[in-house]
């Protein structure tokens, strides 16, 4: 193994000095040599695979030369029963180019964060399947949104509307007692259950072509935000008010025209649409009240 | 710079409880967090909240239960402020609005847990976790508490006295993810860390991809000690694919375990007898693992979970969310097939030490929830136990910080009096490795300056330096192999079941990563959202969370709760009735111990035989 250390300098007076830079160059040779293997292991262990998934995955740097034009890379990952999207780009980050990058923490359908576009839909890429979709497999960000890098996109406009519905319980009639809560029939919290599913991951306000064009639609995860407090019966009836006039607002449930897009890719089976018919109910009935 | 009354790192269960609370008492407090607060890993638990609601039940048994369930490890002061303010604090957050299951009678409902000798474990479905989580984060919004997130704190603003105990933590430095910017956070009364648990350590886990332990490493190299790190707890229903949880709630609702020839395991092969599948999390993966040993496990893997005959109405009221995941991420229907589990790491009962008030040995910095030990779950954790804990010793991180007059603690923290000097026979030196570039593992403190201001500046500078240095090398080493290599080590050897060869293979493991650490360098050498970078920073803090579990482990010659000893097989209460600690000496960790309280308020807890 000596044979193999390169000549040095030997120069007494310089010793001292040299000593770290020759452990340095070693080091960095002995690093050159672990990443050459480490990429043989993953391209050995995508030969000695069964099959193999192909990815095509959108690609965008602001800020590094030769990535500031968008385009698609093209992933060869190896492919086992009940891979996800998700450990797929994982695999690709961490075995072929780890600047890749996209959000993701929980990899089980409650952080949110993971919501792409994947071959046209969103989707949260850890519960996606990558045996139920077609090939290649095309990853891109969440369209209607700024894109950061990459998969990663500008989620700010998103969490200013769930903010402007004012998305906090804000009950003042609380019961007197120690330790009373305040009662909620069964039937109530079913009636809210599925709202309070929502996990902030964008999927449906990104499949919304109305929030598409117009910026100020407070859009369905919002309104479904809104829903979750106006039905929910522990709040008095002056909030009710008070939040129908937010949801009523120009750019608020009448701007909803329907389409059905948010239900259809909502990944917790939230029925968006319905709930904002059901706000629009509310809103005629709570209008023929105030006359 | 930035500049707040108190800085919360972390926006999860405990980071929310604690700003809500530092809030409250008029503190300019803001969230820094890596995720946004929605996206932290306080989201994913399900089973519930334990709080004794309901009359035939007490705070006094619910102390008890956990003081026997931690396998009597847990600090008595500690234990009894958990269960005297859970009550209040599980009420509190009804009153925010959280959706909890109900009764009829439109109360919240209830649920028996593993360990609990009272049906006191409050939920909200098999969410419970996110509804809490959301709960809260709703809260800060109402309170307008400012959060900067996507914000990677990376370490902490530390006067750097001699002794730990005379330092004084005036802030944080943080890397801001969308930009690259690396920036001072400057607290005027306190930082709070809430970073949550260090599962990344291990390869097969129910913790988030975030969890790194963070918080741990950079109050560990700030000087503070850690605290009876070798208790790992186990849970044993995770999925064998992906490590994704199935709620203890399952068993609660009467879910039952068989092995591959159909036994009921835990009762026809002796290992609980009374209590069967709702045994203490500990003693139900040992079983799992011993049924798949010795060739009674499926696919030589797992066991099966059935909850079937629970019927489909009472699953889809109760356990709906557990269908979805066995059917996402499994593939199997709960419905009418059961499901296959076996034991995946799911919480680290040690932590960053701290008192009843949430305060560590340096002043002004506190911690809460999973990265804390305060104790109060000793050498393991009972289920439902952990968002109490979020939420009780959140809040009281958050008070103090924000200067409210609170009892004085009853622990002490620090290398103090009763402490006692340690010793462990390791087969390689731990910790420190020499190095050319001495910021890369040297310790964090700030400088000798009293200055605050500058003791900001001054972290931040070594940060900037830190994070140059990686973007700027051109070649060198991923960490992402590192991280692997460092995972499956401890995968396989300070797993569920321990012995000495293992656990010293894996010290030298960890000594051969954090030498590979040294020539580590960030591929990807944008400014924009660069997560490469961001998992090198990260994989540091696991390699020395790694070794203060190992050490532990091995120190602790025993078998007390989570931590299990082949060559130990007896709990040894003359000797171990007391606290593994770890401190930083210059980037060698220096062991001591300390005696464990077992003296309560009216009670002295007695330690007696664990049986399930």
């Amino acid at each position: 193994m000596s044979t193999q250390v390169p000549e040095t300098e030997t120069d007494a007076e310089t010793e001292t000095e040299s000593k770290p830079h020759q452990e340095r160059r070693l080091a960095e040779k002995e690093a050159r040599r672990e990443a050459a293997d480490r990429e043989r292991a993953a391209r050995e262990e995508l030969a000695a695979a069964e099959s193999t998934v192909h990815l095509k995955v959108f690609r965008y740097d602001p800020e590094v030369e030769g990535k500031q034009e968008p385009r698609f890379d093209d992933f060869h990952v190896p492919f086992e029963k009940g891979m996800t999207v998700l450990d797929a780009l994982m695999f690709a980050r961490d075995h072929y180019d780890s600047s890749l990058t996209f959000r993701h923490s929980c990899r089980q359908a409650i952080c949110g964060s993971d919501a792409m576009f994947v071959n046209g839909s969103q989707r949260l890429c850890c519960k996606t399947q990558l045996g139920e979709l077609q090939e290649p497999v095309r990853v891109e960000p969440l369209p209607h949104q700024d894109v950061v890098k990459d998969l990663v996109v500008d989620m700010q406009h998103f969490y200013d509307q769930m903010e402007s519905v004012e998305p906090y319980f804000q009950s003042e009639d609380l019961p007197e007692g120690e330790l009373e809560e305040q009662r909620q029939s069964r039937e109530n919290r079913e009636k809210i259950k599925m709202s309070t599913r929502c996990i902030w991951c964008g999927a449906c306000m990104s499949s919304c072509n109305i929030a598409a064009g117009d910026n100020e639609y407070l859009g369905p995860a919002a309104i479904n935000k809104a829903y979750r407090f106006y039905m929910d019966e522990r709040e008095e009836e002056d909030l009710e008010e008070h939040r129908m006039r937010i949801l009523e607002q120009e750019h608020g449930v009448w701007r909803c025209q329907t389409q059905f897009s948010c239900t259809e890719v909502c990944p917790k089976d939230i029925p968006l649409t319905e709930h904002i018919q059901e706000l629009k109910r509310e809103a005629v009935k709570s209008n023929l009240k105030f006359w | 710079m930035h500049e707040h009354d108190v800085i919360v790192v972390g926006g999860g269960g405990a980071g929310l409880r604690a700003a809500i609370a530092a809030s409250e008492e008029g503190a300019d407090t803001a969230i820094v967090s890596k995720l946004h607060p929605v996206r932290s890993h306080t989201g994913a638990a399900e089973g519930g909240i334990n709080a004794a609601l309901r009359e035939g039940d007490s705070w006094e048994m619910h102390a008890y239960d956990t003081m026997k369930g931690s396998d009597y490890l847990g600090d008595a002061p500690a234990i009894e402020t958990l269960a005297k303010d859970a009550p209040e604090e599980v009420i509190n957050l009804e009153h925010w609005g959280m959706p909890f299951s109900r009764e009829d009678d439109g109360r919240v409902s209830q649920r028996p847990f593993g360990g609990l000798s009272f049906p006191r474990t409050t939920y909200a479905g098999a969410e419970t976790g996110h509804h809490l989580l959301h709960t809260m984060y709703q809260q800060a919004v109402k309170h307008g508490i400012q959060v900067y997130d996507e914000w990677f704190v990376s370490e902490l603003a530390v006067t750097d006295h001699e002794d730990p105990s005379d330092r004084q933590c005036h802030g944080v430095v943080a890397y801001d993810v969308k930009t690259g910017e690396v920036e001072g956070f400057k607290a005027n009364r306190g930082v709070i860390l809430a970073t949550g648990g260090p599962g990344q350590v291990f390869e097969h886990t129910t913790n988030a991809v975030a969890n790194t332990g963070d918080g741990y490493a950079m109050a560990y190299r700030a000087g503070v000690p850690l605290e009876d790190m070798e208790f790992v707890q186990f849970h044993p229903t995770t999925l064998p694919s992906t490590g994704v949880l199935i709620s203890e709630g399952v068993r609660g609702e009467g879910g039952i375990l068989y092995n591959a020839e159909g036994e009921r395991f835990m009762f026809e092969h002796g290992y609980a007898n009374n209590e069967g599948e709702l045994a203490s999390r500990d003693v139900v993966s040992r079983a799992e693992l011993t049924e798949v040993n010795e060739g009674r496990g499926i696919d030589d893997e797992y066991v099966h979970l059935d909850m079937r005959h629970l019927g489909e109405e009472r699953i889809l009221d109760r356990l709906e969310n557990i269908l979805h995941l066995a059917e996402d991420f499994e593939g199997v229907d709960g419905l009418v097939e059961p499901m296959p589990v076996k034991p995946g790491q799911h919480y680290e009962m040690g932590g960053i030490e701290t008192d009843e008030n949430g305060e560590t040995c340096i002043e002004g910095l506190y911690a809460a929830g999973e990265c804390a030990c305060v104790s109060v779950h000793g050498s393991n954790r009972l289920g439902g136990n952990a968002l109490p804990e979020l939420i009780v010793f959140g809040k009281r991180a958050g008070h103090h910080a924000a200067g409210k007059d609170m009892k004085e603690a009853e622990i002490t923290t620090g290398y103090s009096e009763d402490a006692e000097p340690g010793e462990v026979d390791t087969p390689v030196e731990p910790g420190a490795v020499p190095t050319t570039s001495d910021d890369v593992a040297a310790d964090g403190s700030g400088g000798a300056l009293a200055d605050p201001t500058a003791v900001v500046e001054e972290a931040v500078e070594t940060e900037q330096e830190r994070v140059e240095r990686l973007l700027e090398k051109d070649e060198g080493l991923q960490h992402a192999a590192i991280r692997e290599d460092l995972q499956d080590s401890m995968t396989q050897n300070v797993n569920v079941f321990r012995n000495e060869d293992g656990l010293k293979q894996a010290l030298r493991d960890i000594r051969e990563a954090r030498e590979r650490y040294q020539d580590v360098y960030v591929d990807d050498p944008s400014r924009t959202f660069n997560t490469d970078l961001i998992h090198t920073i990260e994989t540091r803090n696991l390699i020395d969370l790694a070794e203060a579990i190992t050490l532990g482990a091995l120190a602790r010659d025993e078998f007390r709760g989570a931590h299990w000893r082949q060559e130990y097989q007896e709990r040894r209460d003359d000797e171990w009735l007391k606290h593994t600690l770890l401190r930083w000496n210059d980037g060698d960790p220096e062991l001591f111990y300390k005696p464990v309280i077992l003296e309560g308020e009216n009670k002295t807890y007695e330690p007696k035989v664990r049986s399930y």
